[in-house]
Order: structure tokens, then sequence, then C-alpha cells
């Protein structure tokens, strides 16, 4: 499936940004985190800060991907009850001119049942993403959520050989989200250094957009990224600063977007 | 040994590989490592090799006069406490840590509950010279402290886990994530029949040495194959090792003796088989702990190598074909059980082996005085005798 003849929220907010020839600035949340209400206020403080696509975190209890601070904030939002009723109301709540992707591990979507992807969907959910989903482990899964309204977003991670690459992208719709690094989400010093590579070798196996994500959390390696891809993912460093408070996530959107459009 | 209904990387509709993209090469390098190796009789012989000079294989079957009165039936002991570190673990170890070797990794991987399966991990690589990493919960390290000592003298590190109910289950998670991140020079040596494809398969395939032996010794020493076959079951590797010998005899009754804490109802137990529903954990569909929103309950039981809320994705497919019966002991029944088998046979059970001789013993009239019952004495007490004297049980 090709990025320019989808009619999808996602696929169309990445041809306006090609168009213009900008990059992507992906936000991660976790719904819940630092509690229901300010979560709502957050995802709206993200697109205000110019977010192009908002990434829903739906807590779980055994995050295996990820490392310590979206770890806690699940944790959090788990002790606040929030469960996939909750995260779709808060999405339909902020009510975002952006596209929202929700971000989660298999068994909270498996639970929530059959009319889970249509009930997202009407609460304005655009896109789907799975940490531990990936191609070809679970046929008959990925037929039901890549048939489904949602536009099913896989990962490519720098372990992954050229030709899986390929069978990837053409699994997936809106954008390819390239893991930048091995390991589990989290801030880094620095971007990792067979990133161009792995950044090269994609490009060749896919015409979808392409955002990195995994240790991004300044403007600095928001731009040293963007010139390379078509977006960048930050999740880890938008939810420690929502710890401070909605104005530091905001604030930080607003230092990714200036140093992405200053590239 | 014949592999029940395996489909790709499935049994029945259980299993498969839930895990972040980034280990799946690695999972393919594991699953070509492990189908050259099974196939290949310089491997055979180097495992076979460690298992009899170095653990102490085969394992003895006993017979338990007196435990076999006050069942009414004759009960056979298949001995694995007997192995070298005292439990069944190293069967998977040492095949595993070959296997890693044959990979040209220089690192290994482990997590570990009631700590003997870090044991056996820790041991195997001082042996190989392999660093070693075991993570094990806070708790856990607090419930088996002499094992974490154990651990040390060999030359590992433990890492104590603080997230989560800091118990098996988050020490799994964090082991994957440990993988996750060193991937390209570790090799992950899960110690149960759980995780992605292929782990439940090859761990069953290094622990049916223990099932192909009973059934030898038990046609030799009983005369005839057991009625019934008796295991406990965590995450079940000793149980899928002992079963997979009996799995093609249909006459053989397979059991799987749970953990059921304090008690089914009680909410505070391990028995995934008997209370959970199919979900998502660890990279494997199986039965699972869960609430209705898919987050995974925390598991409880006595003996911190059942507790665990998953339960290997093999078992969940014997359960719903029938071919094995799923049970449950709670904990007060389990301390009946040790210190029954210490005091009738001589020989301090594991806590976990201890919901199995404890289902055992009160199924007097079960079985006719012909049907043998035949019991996977999964390690040995040694661990847990302080936790037990703590708790103020008296000898009987």
């Amino acid at each position: 499936m090709s990025a320019t003849t989808s009619s999808d929220p996602l696929s169309l907010r990445f041809e306006s940004l090609a168009r213009s020839g900008r990059r992507a600035l992906v936000t991660y949340m976790t719904a819940g985190h630092p509690d229901p209400v300010q979560s709502v206020a957050l995802m709206r403080a993200l697109q205000d800060g110019g977010a192009d696509v908002i990434e829903v975190g739906v807590p779980f209890s055994d995050p295996m991907a990820d490392g310590p601070v979206i770890q806690r904030s699940s944790q959090v939002a788990l002790e606040h009850g929030v469960g996939f009723a909750q995260v779709l109301a808060m999405v339909h709540e902020a009510a975002l001119s952006i596209p929202v992707v929700l971000f989660s591990y298999l068994n909270p979507v498996l639970a929530a049942g059959p009319e889970v992807l249509v009930r997202a969907s009407e609460a304005g959910v655009h896109g789907v993403l799975l940490t531990d989903l990936p191609v070809g482990a679970d046929p008959e899964r990925e037929a039901w959520i890549g048939a489904g309204p949602l536009a099913f977003v896989r990962l490519v991670a720098p372990t992954t050989p050229v030709d899986r690459m390929r069978e990837i992208a053409r699994h997936g719709r809106g954008f390819v989200y390239l893991i930048s690094r091995l390991g589990v989400t989290g801030m880094q010093a620095n971007v990792a250094s067979d990133l161009p590579d792995s950044i090269a070798r994609l490009r060749t196996a896919t015409d979808l957009p392409i955002c990195v994500g995994f240790g991004v959390s300044t403007g600095a390696q928001a731009q040293a990224i963007g010139r390379l891809a078509d977006g960048i993912v930050v999740g880890s460093a938008i939810v420690q600063a929502a710890e401070r408070g909605i104005d530091a996530a905001h604030a930080l959107t607003v230092e990714l977007r200036q140093a992405l459009d200053n590239i | 040994m014949t592999a029940p209904a395996l489909v790709r990387d499935r049994f029945g509709a259980f299993g498969g590989r839930y895990v972040p993209e980034t280990l799946i090469p690695a999972l393919d390098e594991l699953e070509g490592a492990l189908d050259a190796a099974l196939l290949d009789p310089t491997f055979d012989a180097e495992w076979r090799d460690l298992l009899t000079h170095y653990v102490g294989r085969p394992s003895p079957l006993s017979d338990a006069p007196r435990l076999s009165e006050l069942v009414g039936a004759p009960v056979w002991l298949k001995r694995e406490d007997l192995n070298h570190t005292g439990a069944h673990k190293i069967n998977n170890t040492v095949g595993q840590a070959l296997l890693a070797r044959r990979m040209g990794k220089s690192r290994i991987i482990a997590e570990t509950g009631a700590g003997q399966h870090g044991v056996a991990t820790a041991t195997i690589c001082a042996r190989f010279g392999l660093e070693c990493v075991v993570y094990m919960g806070e708790e856990d390290m607090r419930r088996q402290s002499l094992n974490v000592y154990r651990m040390q003298l060999m030359g590992a590190t433990v890492v104590p886990v603080t997230s989560g109910t800091r118990t098996l289950k988050d020490a799994t998670t964090e082991a994957i994530r440990d993988w996750v991140t060193n991937v390209r020079d570790s090799h992950y040596i899960i110690g149960s029949v759980v995780g992605p494809a292929p782990y439940p398969r090859m761990v069953r395939e290094f622990q049916s040495v223990i099932g192909r032996e009973s059934r030898a010794q038990m046609l030799e020493r009983a005369g005839s194959l057991p009625r019934s076959v008796v295991a406990c079951v965590g995450g079940g590797s000793n149980a899928m090792g002992i079963f997979a010998g009996f799995v093609d005899d249909a006459g053989v009754e397979l059991v799987g003796v749970e953990a059921a804490g304090e008690g089914l109802e009680s909410g505070r137990h391990s028995a995934s088989l008997s209370r959970g529903t199919p979900g998502v954990l660890h990279g494997s569909l199986s039965y699972l702990l869960q609430d209705g929103q898919g987050q995974v309950y925390p598991a409880h039981s006595i003996s911190a190598g059942l507790d665990y809320p998953g339960v290997g994705p093999e078992h969940s497919y014997l359960k719903d074909s029938g071919r094995a019966m799923y049970v449950a002991v709670d904990d007060g029944q389990a301390l009946e059980g040790f210190a029954m088998l210490s005091r009738l046979e001589g020989i301090i059970p594991a806590l976990e082996t201890a919901h199995a001789v404890a289902w055992i013993a009160a199924q007097r009239g079960r079985w006719a005085s012909n049907e043998p019952v035949l019991l996977c004495v999964s390690g040995r007490g040694d661990k847990d005798v302080s936790q037990v004297r703590e708790m103020g049980i008296l000898p009987l």
C-alpha cells in the first residue's frame, strides 16, 4: 500500500508535510499520566505545541519494551484505574485535529474485544501500533487489525534484515516506526552511530514515511535525525516533562518543533 | 520426541512470538541453531557427556514404600533433586549454554524465581567461562538468599528487580529488556517452557530427558508404565519434561499440580491453567492470570518457583485437548507435603515439588494397588528449609 494513494488522516498529514518540506513531530504520552484529567490537557498541549501526530500509550502491567520513565507512567495510569475504555474516552474528550495513534501491547487490545478497533476509530483514533506484534507473528490477528478502520503502523529495528524490512513495509500503513537503537524506550545522550545506515536500508525497502524513535529527546537530536528521516518520535522525554507539568511538556514540544523546522 | 500439533511455532492456538521486532532476528538465529544442533550427533554427544559426567544423570527412580502405603498404590519418585545443583533446571541450562557457545554468544542472561534456574545457569556459565547476569525479584532474593550467594560464588552477577511485584514475572520482564539491549552478544537462557518460540519447544526438548529416562526405568523397575504421571507446574518445565516421555502412551494419565496459594477463591494464587484465561505475556499466548482489561495479576505462592501468572503454551494445549489434567494445591497443603515426604521417605523436597506430593497423598483410593503412580521430584528442599522453619512449621 502506498502512502500517496491513501486518504486516511495519518497519510494525508505526512503528504502535507512532504509537500511543505517539513519533518513530522510525533509525540508520545501515556494515557492516564500524570492523571486522567491532565492527560486530556496534555494531548491538547502537545497539539498546540506543534505535534503532527500524537501517540497515545495504553498502560500495561508488563511493558517489556519500555524503559523506566514509561514504565513508571504506565504504573501511575494503572493506579488511576485507566483501562482501554478510559483511554478512548480521553481521546474523544480531547477532540484533536491532528491524527492519533494508539501505542499498545497486544494483551490489552485482545482483552478489549473484537469491536475495539471500531470503537477506537469512533473515539477519534486513526492508527495503531503494537509493540509485541511483529510482522508474521500472528497472521490471523494481524489480518484482523489490518482490515480494520485504523492504519496499522509497524516497527522496524536496527537488527531487521532488509528483506524483512520490505515484508514489514508491505504490511504497514501511515508510516514506518524505525527504532533507533537496540534496547528499550528512554532518553540517550547520543544518536546511535548505525542509524544513518538503518535509514538508508529502510529507504530501499519502502516508500512510506520513516519516523525514528527510542532515545530522541532534545532539539539537537531532533535536527540530526530530521536531516535523515521524515519524522521523529519523542516519548520518554515528553513523559518526564509532563511529570513536571503540562507547561513543561508544551515547552519541550515547541522546542522540538522549532528544531525540526530549522533544518 | 514428537511435538504434539506444533503448527509452525504453535501448540494448537497457543505459543507464538509476541516480542519486540528487535528480537525477531535473534529468535530466527536461535531456532536455526537449535534445529541444526538437534540433528547434529556432535551436539548430542557433548550434551549427553555433560549430563552423565557433570550433572550426574541418569537420575535414579526411587520406590517410596511408606508414601505408597499411605496412598494405597505404588508411588515412584523420579529423583531430579539428585542432579548437580539440586533440581531439574540444569538439564536445560546445559543444553542452552552449549547452543550459546555454538552461536558465539559470550554473555548469558537469565531470570530466576526460587533461584534454582539462576544457580543452574551460573553453574554452567562458570564451567564454560561465560559472563552470567541473573535477574531476580527483590522479594525472591530475600526468600532465597542462600541461592543468591551460591550464584555469586560461581561468578554470576545477580541484579535485584524492584519493579512490579518484585518476583519472577518482573525478573522475566527485566531479563527481556536486557536481551533487547544486548541481543548481539547475549543469549537469554529462559528457565521454563515459556517465552517466545522456539523457547517452549527447546526447553521441553532439553527437559524431555526426564521423561525418556523415567519411562525406561518404570518398565524396568515397576514392570509397567505408570497409571498416572504427576508433576508440579509453575511455568511447567519439569512437568513438560516428564510428560514428554508419556504423552504418546494413551493409557498414562498426565497430571499437573498448580499452586493454589491462599486458595483458588482468594485471588492470591498462581493457578493459571485452573483459573486463568488465554492472553499474551512474555512472548507467548497461553493461559494467564489477568483482569478484564488484560492487565496481568500478580501471582502468589509460598513457593517462589511457582509464583508466576503465566504457564507454558504447551500446557495450555494439553489442557484444552484434554490430554493432561491440571489441579491445584494450596500453601498449607504444600507445607504438609513438604513435611510428609521428609518424614516418610527421608527426602526433603522443594516446596514446588511438595505441591505434587500433597496432591498424591490426598488421593488415597483413586488408584488400584497395582496402578503405579510416578511423581517428578523436581528439586530438593534445602533452599526452603530456613523459610519453612521461620514460618514456625514444626516437624510432624
